[in-house]
């Protein structure tokens, strides 16, 4: 592991941040903290930078316990949310910054900030001042600004939050091809579920303070380990005692799931269905076009259940009757998450395919 | 002054523009009358009387009563105790401002409340606590007597009661700024490595420097004018512990109305020039902060 | 909390300094004028700080801060309200001298303001055809700390006002209300809280003004003494334990008006949300 947590907690006061984390990563990956607001993933992202001390618990680097070493002789680079770019100083000047303090000399300073402006694409703008520049321009420079002292280590506080959502998407994968590009082992946090997926080599999710499941993204949509999780990562609709569905009968009494909108497949009124005996009456209650799918409300058995829809299928709209089958669910066994199949689907509900 | 002011009012944007236009005309002519009328007796005639007063017998008398030797000694007095004073309040205020708004600690409440205490105490006993620390009844006296110090009733005295006069100016300017300001670029370069040094000249200062003139400039203003807490720590030795405006209640309580009028019309010069100042600052940071904002 | 690490540097030596200068500067003096306290009895405070003389002073002092501050709270208030909302010939001039009572010596508005409002002076001179005389009365008094804390009240108006969305009045417009109902319905509870601090600060400077209120008040004995000169005149008398005492009460009174400033600053913030 080239980074690694071990059992690292922080408060602050009374409000415990961060409750006895732990995990590792290795050399190379681009890793996500992801989790809402108040779940601590800043807390540990500031930790690791050295900008927080832990109360307990330790933080290694390349298999050295960097606990004790200065924020500044961890070979960290670090991006603040609001970029926290010097805005008396220029975009060069904020480059040279970490070179200047490590008493480089000037050419290769000058040498070095040119490669990184170049490396941006900002190659112009060195005598700018920050005011001066877009959103986006700011984002680059503070990541060339972090990079410059070539840190062992790069770390981006919701790199992505001050920027509008059209610069965003570009800078996204901007960042995702610069990072992979560069070799060099990222953790940034975020909290859009969709921005640690599509970025993220691994994503760490954080809730409460405490880690609740580590995994490649893929993984953690498909096997969550948790109710959170479950919830958190990809759309999902929470039915409270799932016993009343069809083919789920045998559920312990109010026990509870989450259902994705891939899980459930709907019939229009006077469509053939493959199997009666699986499907259970539904309303839909309404109906919202969002630009490739349909998405579709109905009422099963008194709750509401969001799914999807393909524009391809026979027209429906609201207050139609449909039939509708539920392919499987994740059920909730106090604080884990247990994918859980149709028990009257003959081929079973174990195998995972994504089919509407 | 006026001509500069109308640059100021120019410049800052009318931020109802819309929404009041509507209002009754006549209730706002009355209220702009008011305010004129109001304006014109308070705050101008009394600096119309001094100009009037000090010239009223004409430019001979007022260099005589300016140039005389005890205004020059008063004048030499009250720019010794301004210089002292402000430059430790702005050490002091620079210091106190950053380790209230870039750290948190136990404490930190009553230190503030500390630092504003001299804004809510009478001048007069901001005198008095000097005379009862360091004066004939002070628990320090003998100690001051062996080693033959004067405070009280000598110029250490008059410095002390003025920096307490005007503690609260740079730090209590400084620390909103520094606060809502946040601390990302300063740990932004310690993690790049900068000692302290090097934050506070090249990351913090930048971002102070107006508020800073600004503070600087009214501390100065209520330094030169302070008048209670002098009076009480000067024991009014003529040419020896007066400041200025103790020199001004001499001459006007010995009834040389113009020459106390002439005297007081340097400060009211002093304190246009300062006013206006102030203004310039404000204006240029303004302007500044906007096209930083961007 | 000791093992805390600081990621800033600097902590020691600005808090080092800060807390030398104000142990020097401020607690220092204090904590000596609660020594002189000690030293005289209970009796002996409470007979030099309620001698009738220091009484009335107390009655004209307080009477005098009162009244100058109710009267910078409507003035100040309209001034405030003229200088956000319209723009006219001499807007700025006014704007500009507001701060003028902070920068000028009050020494010199003293004697400025004694000289225009005697039966003498420009202003004393048509008033006292009508029988009004300025100088050397308690309206004398209540003048100077008009002037002197004119600033308090407009300059925590003035923010206030200039950052209330007009929105709301244009809603209020909308609904048909009048210019007075938009003022004392819409307005004035926003700027209520600002106003309250700006008269209890005004309140507060105006018990202990000094500079300017000696000149003109006349220092009779009984009617224009004003409590800060009685704790000099005592000083002048050498009797530093009936000043000490005068002070401590002036003190008390201080620190209850913070104390509801406070208070009411604290209370806003919460209601604001901050």
């Amino acid at each position: 592991m080239f980074v690694e947590l071990r059992d690292v907690s922080k408060a602050f006061g009374d409000f415990e941040a961060v409750k006895k984390v732990n995990f590792g990563l290795t050399k190379g990956t681009l890793a996500a903290l992801l989790g809402p607001s108040g779940s601590g993933k800043t807390t540990i992202l500031r930790m690791i930078a050295g900008l927080e001390t832990p109360d307990s618990g330790d933080i290694l680097l390349d298999n050295q316990s960097i606990k004790s070493l200065a924020p500044s002789r961890r070979g960290i680079g670090f991006v603040f949310q609001n970029y926290a770019l010097f805005r008396y100083m220029t975009v060069f000047e904020n480059i040279a910054f970490g070179l200047k303090t490590q008493k480089v000399p000037k050419a290769n300073i000058k040498e070095r900030v040119g490669e990184l402006l170049e490396l941006i694409g900002l190659a112009d703008l060195g005598r700018r001042y920050p005011a001066q520049l877009s959103g986006g321009q700011k984002q680059r420079v503070a990541f060339a600004r972090a990079l410059a002292p070539r840190p062992r280590i790069l770390l981006l506080d919701e790199p992505f939050a001050a920027i509008d959502a059209k610069v965003r998407r570009e800078l996204r994968s901007w960042l995702r091809n610069m990072i992979s590009h560069l070799k060099i082992t990222s953790i940034f946090v975020t909290h859009d579920q969709s921005e640690a997926i599509e970025v993220a080599d691994r994503v760490i999710i954080t809730n409460h303070g405490q880690v609740e499941q580590t995994g490649a993204p893929i993984e953690l949509y498909r096997s969550p380990a948790t109710p959170f999780v479950a919830h958190f990562i990809g759309e999902s609709t929470v039915v409270n005692n799932y016993g009343s569905l069809k083919g789920f009968e045998t559920a312990p009494e109010g026990a509870s799931c989450a259902i994705r909108p891939e899980f459930v497949k709907i019939y229009a009124p006077g469509e053939t269905v493959q199997f009666e005996n699986t499907v259970q009456e539904a309303l839909v209650d309404s109906l919202a076009f969002r630009g490739d799918v349909l998405e579709v409300t109905i009422i099963l058995n008194g709750f509401a259940l969001t799914t999807t829809y393909s524009l391809e299928r026979p027209a429906l709209s609201v207050g139609d009757r449909v039939k509708v089958l539920i392919y499987r669910i994740y059920a909730f066994d106090q604080d884990r998450a247990v994918l859980v199949g149709n028990r009257l689907l003959t081929n079973g509900g174990s195998g995972y395919n994504f089919q509407i | 002054m006026a001509i500069f002011n109308f640059q100021k009012a120019s410049l800052s944007p009318a931020p109802f523009a819309r929404g009041y236009r509507e209002e009754n005309p006549l209730i706002r002519r009355i209220l702009i009358a008011l305010s004129l009328i109001f304006t014109l007796l308070i705050l101008v005639m009394p600096l119309l009387v001094v100009i009037s007063q000090a010239f009223g017998t004409g430019w001979d008398n007022f260099w005589k009563a300016v140039t005389n030797i005890f205004t020059l000694k008063a004048l030499y007095l009250s720019l010794i105790t301004t210089f002292s004073a402000v430059t430790a309040n702005t050490v002091f205020g620079l210091a106190a401002a950053w380790a209230l708004s870039r750290y948190n600690f136990k404490g930190q409440g009553f230190l503030i409340t500390m630092i504003d205490l001299p804004f809510a105490i009478s001048p007069i006993i901001a005198g008095l606590i000097f005379i009862l620390t360091y004066g004939r009844l002070g628990w320090m006296n003998s100690f001051l007597q062996e080693h033959q110090i004067k405070i009280v009733f000598a110029t250490p005295g008059l410095i002390m009661a003025t920096i307490f006069v005007t503690i609260p100016f740079v730090a209590r300017e400084l620390i909103p700024v520094l606060v809502a300001r946040g601390s990302d670029e300063e740990q932004a370069a310690v993690l790049m490595g900068a000692g302290f040094l090097t934050i506070f000249w090249r990351v913090t200062l930048p971002h102070i420097k107006w508020a800073l003139i600004y503070s600087v400039i009214l501390c100065a203003a209520r330094a030169m004018g302070e008048f209670g807490a002098v009076s009480v720590v000067s024991g009014h030795l003529r040419g020896k512990t007066n400041t200025l405006p103790l020199h001004i209640e001499i001459l006007y309580n010995e009834h040389h109305y113009n020459d106390a009028f002439a005297v007081s019309a340097i400060l009211v010069i002093t304190s246009v020039v300062i006013l206006t100042a102030r203004s310039v600052v404000e204006h240029i940071s303004k302007r500044e902060e906007r096209s930083n904002v961007r | 909390m000791s093992r805390k690490k600081r990621v800033i540097p600097g902590f020691s030596l600005t808090l080092g300094i800060t807390m030398s200068y104000v142990g020097f500067f401020v607690m220092l003096p204090m904590i000596s004028m609660a020594l002189q306290t000690a030293n005289l009895s209970f009796k002996e405070i409470i007979d030099s700080a309620t001698d009738a003389r220091v009484l009335s002073s107390y009655k004209v002092s307080f009477g005098c801060s009162f009244l100058a501050a109710l009267i910078n709270s409507v003035f100040g208030t309209m001034l405030a309200w003229v200088i956000v909302r319209y723009r006219f010939l001499g807007r700025s001039l006014i704007d500009g001298l507001i701060e003028l009572p902070f920068a000028l010596p009050t020494a010199v508005a003293g004697i400025a303001l004694t000289f225009l409002t005697t039966n003498k002076g420009w202003i004393g001179q048509p008033l006292s055809r009508l029988g009004v005389s300025i100088a050397y009365t308690k309206l004398g008094i209540i003048v100077a700390l008009v002037f002197i804390t004119l600033p308090f009240v407009v300059r925590s108006i003035q923010p206030i006002l200039e950052d209330l969305s007009p929105d709301y009045e244009e809603a209020g417009r909308t609904l048909g209300a009048g210019s007075f109902t938009i003022f004392w319905k819409i307005i004035f509870p926003e700027i209520k809280p600002a106003l309250l601090t700006g008269f209890a600060l005004a309140f507060a400077r105006g018990l202990g003004e000094y500079g300017s209120v000696i000149f003109i008040a006349g220092n009779k004995p009984f009617q224009t003494e004003i409590a800060p000169l009685m704790i000099v005149t005592r000083l002048e008398e050498f009797l530093y334990g009936q000043a000490t005492a005068v002070a401590l009460f002036m003190l008390l009174a201080s620190f209850i008006i913070m104390f509801i400033v406070n208070r009411v600053q604290i209370r806003v913030a919460r209601l604001v949300g901050d």
